[in-house]
């Protein structure tokens, strides 16, 4: 299941669609809004995605993980629009018959999914609002 | 014959548009594509890295581009 929402995430949906009888470990990462950010007060974020490039990358990066350990179901859904403080941002659920590899390639999907998959943060503060990363 | 190319992120601010149009010959490569928007637009040059996507892959600088082709310009990402 790859998916951009642009509702609140259903984590427990997330998380069947991601279990299997082969399965004997699924490993959850539940990416949250926090209220700070380089000794800034956050209020408020917005995610901005490139849907059709964003869902086939994503799509990518699983077939990547199925390729490089041994994978039942990979999910992998991310929200966009406004989200408030302690909303869910992203999950992912991996499920494989040992939990060594559900660890290792749920970290991978969240790290490369932040390096390549069209998606941009929008921070917005009391004072203003800036886009992350787009400046050195 | 004009490219069509979707913005976002900071770009969209820059440009003050989600999509443009830029006038250029046909099979323009991603570099002079990007060279273009950012003489257009010079406050692209300040952003950290901008990569053209072309029908949701991203470009190799020398990647020929044609009319019909699906574009985008993408600033630095920050999903998760």
């Amino acid at each position: 299941m790859i998916q951009i929402a642009d509702k609140a995430i259903d984590i427990q949906a997330c998380i069947d669609a991601a279990q299997s009888e082969r399965a004997g470990a699924v490993d959850v990462f539940i990416g949250t809004v926090r209220n700070h950010n380089k000794q800034k007060e956050v209020v408020r974020l917005i995610f901005e995605t490139y849907d059709s490039m964003a869902i086939k990358k994503m799509q990518e990066l699983a077939d990547q993980a199925c390729e490089k350990w041994e994978i039942e179901k990979v999910v992998m859904v991310h929200r966009k629009g406004v989200l408030e403080i302690g909303d869910v941002a992203v999950v992912i659920a991996v499920s494989t018959p040992h939990r060594k590899a559900s660890f290792e390639a749920c970290e991978w999907l969240i790290d490369t999914l932040k390096q390549v998959v069209p998606i941009w943060k929008r921070e917005v503060y009391q004072d203003g609002e800036e886009w992350l990363e787009a400046h050195p | 014959m004009k490219y069509g190319i979707n913005l976002f992120g900071i770009t969209k601010e820059i440009i003050g548009n989600t999509y443009i149009e830029i006038e250029m010959e046909d099979k323009t490569s991603a570099e002079q594509l990007l060279e273009r928007l950012k003489n257009d637009y010079p406050k692209l040059k300040a952003i950290k890295s901008l990569l053209l996507a072309v029908n949701s892959e991203y470009a190799e600088k020398d990647l020929v581009i044609h009319f019909r082709d699906e574009i985008a310009l993408i600033p630095p990402v920050s999903g998760g």
